[in-house]
C-alpha cells in the first residue's frame, strides 16, 4: 500500500481507529485539536464512539467507565489538560484498567504556549496522579513510528491492564509526513477481559467490581505488590530505544522524539568533521532504556543529553550512568525547537574541552 | 527532482494560501514516494497576520524537519521577506509576489524571481489563485516536479462543488511558469 500524506495528530487519529479504539473522550486542547476534530467524524463512520466531554476531568472518568465496561479506549490532550487528567490515570492505574492516552506536548509550567517543547518528561515517566504506579509510555521520532506505537498501545494496555501513553511534541502533532496506515504491528496474546462490568453478571453468576479503594493496609500492599510485578514485567519486556552510529562513537547525544530527528542531523554534520558521534533514542520513556547504557560502547567518555526542557532525562541518565560516564547537558524551553546547529557545536565544546 | 534535497519554505499573510502552496509540494513529493516532511507555523494565527510553512523534500529519510538554510523561499508579503531571505542559503532561489513587495534591497548572493501575481490573479478572475502562480513559478525555476504531477494533486483535491475551480488553478499554474520562462 502506498503511503498517504497526512497530519500527526490526524494520522494518530486514524492509527487508533486501526488499532480497535471503540470510544474516544477527550476535551479541546491546542497543539493537539486535529485528533478530536478527525474522530468526531470519522469515529461515527466506522460505528464508533466520539464524546466531547465538558472538561478533561469529565473526559477521562467517562475513560474510565468505558474502559471498566470492556471497551478500548483512547483521550487525547495536550500538556495542562494532561494535568487535569492525572487523578483518573492514577485510578485507572489502580483499578487495573487499560486505556491509551495522548500527549501532545506544549511549553508549560501553568498555561504556558502552545509551541512544542518536551517539558513533561516527569509528569509522564513520575506521574502526576498520587500512589505507587507506572503508565507505560512512548515517545515516538517520526510520524511513521507514531501510527505503529499507537496502533500497538492498545493492545498493550490490554495487555498490561494498564494505562499507556503516547508521548510526542507538538512539533509531531502538526507536522505532515507520509504514512503506512496498513502496516501490521506485532500483536500481543491477549486474554477474554472476564475482569470487565459490563453488565452480564445475571449470565455469569457473579458480579465484577472495579475499585481502586482498599480500606485494609495489609490488603492494598498486596494490591501494591501484585501491581508492582507487572511492573517488573514492563521494565523487563518493553524497554525500547535504537542506537545510532553507536559502534566507534566517543561522545553519544542521548535524545528523544523530535530532538532525535534534530540531532541525527547534527550527526551527520559531525561525522564529516571527524567526531566519533553517536545517537542513544529512547523510545520508550518509561520503562526508561537502561539496556542501552548497557549496550554503549567503552569507546564513550561522554553523554551528551539533549532535550525539550531543562533537565528532566537528564535525572533518568544520570541514573543509569551511576557515575561511570562524563554527562554534559543542552536544554531549550518554553516552546523553542532546537537547531542542529546548536548541538553540533555543544559537542565540539565537548571535544574541544577534552583536548584542553 | 534532480537534486538530493530541497527545503523550501512558504510565507505570506493567512489567507493567501500559503500553507496549501506548501502541502500541494508534499502531497505531489508522497505521490512520488519520496520523504517529505510539511511544518506549519501555528499559533494564534488568523487572516492578515503572517502564516508560513515548511517543505523539505528528500530522496532518503529526513532528519531534521527544522530548515535552518531554505534552498528556495516564496514570499507573498513584506514581513515574510524580511523574515526568511535571511534564511536562503548562497546561491538560493527567492520567489516574491510583486504585487505586495515593490522595491527592496535584495541580497546579491541569492537569484531573485518577481512576479505580479496578484494582478495575475484578479486578471484570472480571482485574487485567491495568486498562490498557485507562485506555486507555478517555483516549479518551472526549480524544476523540481512537472504540472502535471501537480494537476494530479489538483483533481484530487478540487471535487465536487470544487471542481469548478480546477480550470482556474490550472491557468494559474500555467501563467506562473510561463512569466518565470519570460524572464529567464
Amino acid at each position: 500500500m502506498a503511503k498517504v500524506l497526512m497530519k500527526g495528530n490526524e494520522a494518530m487519529a486514524l492509527a487508533a481507529i486501526k488499532g480497535g479504539c471503540d470510544a474516544f473522550f477527550g476535551y479541546p486542547i491546542t497543539p493537539q485539536n486535529e485528533i478530536p476534530e478527525y474522530l468526531s467524524t470519522h469515529m461515527a463512520d466506522h460505528g464508533r464512539v466520539f464524546v466531547q466531554a465538558e472538561s478533561e476531568v469529565a473526559a477521562i472518568n467517562m475513560v474510565y467507565g468505558a474502559s471498566g465496561a470492556g471497551a478500548r479506549v483512547l483521550t487525547s490532550s495536550s500538556s495542562p489538560g494532561i494535568a487535569l487528567k492525572q487523578e483518573g490515570i492514577s485510578y485507572m492505574a489502580g483499578s487495573e484498567l487499560p486505556c491509551v492516552i495522548i500527549s501532545v506536548m506544549r511549553g508549560g509550567p501553568g498555561l504556558g504556549g502552545i509551541q512544542p517543547s518536551q517539558g513533561d518528561y516527569n509528569q509522564i515517566t513520575r506521574g502526576g496522579g498520587n500512589g505507587d504506579y507506572h503508565v507505560l509510555a512512548f515517545a515516538p521520532e517520526t510520524l511513521l513510528e507514531t501510527v505503529d506505537i499507537v496502533k500497538q498501545a492498545f493492545d498493550l494496555a490490554d495487555y498490561y491492564r494498564n494505562p499507556v501513553m503516547i508521548a510526542v511534541d507538538g512539533l509531531i502533532g502538526q507536522m505532515m509526513e507520509p504514512v503506512d496506515l496498513d502496516k501490521k504491528p506485532p500483536r500481543k496474546k491477549l486474554k477474554p477481559k472476564d475482569w470487565a462490568a459490563e453488565g452480564l453478571s445475571g449470565v455469569r453468576g457473579h458480579r465484577n467490581t472495579i475499585v481502586s479503594l482498599h480500606l485494609d493496609p495489609y490488603e492494598l500492599e498486596k494490591h501494591n505488590l501484585r501491581l508492582k510485578k507487572k511492573y517488573d514485567e514492563m521494565v523487563k519486556k518493553e524497554q525500547r530505544y535504537e542506537m545510532i552510529r553507536m559502534d566507534d562513537a566517543e561522545i553519544a547525544i542521548v535524545a528523544y522524539g523530535s530532538v532525535a530527528r534534530i540531532a541525527r542531523s547534527a550527526v551527520l554534520t559531525l561525522r564529516e568533521k571527524g567526531i566519533k558521534v553517536g545517537i542513544i533514542r529512547p523510545l520508550s520513556i518509561w520503562p526508561f532504556p537502561e539496556k542501552a547504557f548497557v549496550e554503549t560502547p567503552d569507546s564513550v567518555h561522554t553523554l551528551l543529553v539533549a532535550e525539550m526542557s531543562l533537565g528532566q532525562m537528564l535525572q533518568d541518565v544520570k541514573i543509569v550512568n551511576n557515575g561511570q560516564r562524563t554527562i554534559k547537558f543542552y536544554g531549550r524551553a518554553g516552546g523553542v525547537v532546537p537547531e542542529a546547529e546548536e548541538i553540533v557545536k555543544e559537542v565540539q565544546k565537548i571535544v574541544r574541552g577534552r583536548q584542553s | 527532482m534532480k537534486t538530493n534535497e530541497e527545503r523550501v519554505i512558504f510565507a505570506g499573510f493567512g489567507g493567501q494560501g500559503v500553507m496549501l502552496m506548501g502541502q500541494m509540494l508534499a502531497y505531489i513529493a508522497t505521490d512520488e514516494a519520496l520523504h517529505t516532511v510539511w511544518i506549519p507555523s501555528y499559533g494564534p494565527e488568523t487572516r492578515g497576520g503572517t502564516a508560513n510553512c515548511s517543505v523539505t523534500i528528500a530522496k532518503q529519510m529526513i532528519n531534521s524537519p527544522i530548515i535552518t538554510e531554505a534552498d528556495s523561499a516564496v514570499v507573498l508579503n513584506l514581513p515574510s521577506l524580511q523574515k526568511f531571505e535571511p534564511r536562503l542559503k548562497k546561491n538560493g532561489l527567492l520567489i516574491v509576489n510583486e504585487s505586495a513587495i515593490e522595491q527592496y534591497p535584495y541580497r546579491q548572493d541569492i537569484r531573485v524571481l518577481s512576479l505580479d501575481a496578484n494582478r495575475m490573479a484578479l486578471k484570472l478572475g480571482n485574487l485567491k489563485v495568486a498562490n498557485m502562480i507562485m506555486l507555478g513559478a517555483y516549479l518551472e525555476a526549480t524544476g523540481i516536479f512537472p504540472k502535471e504531477a501537480l494537476f494530479k494533486i489538483f483533481k484530487k483535491t478540487f471535487t465536487g462543488s470544487k471542481e469548478t475551480l480546477l480550470e482556474m488553478n490550472y491557468q494559474a499554474v500555467e501563467l506562473g511558469m510561463e512569466t518565470v520562462r519570460n524572464q529567464a
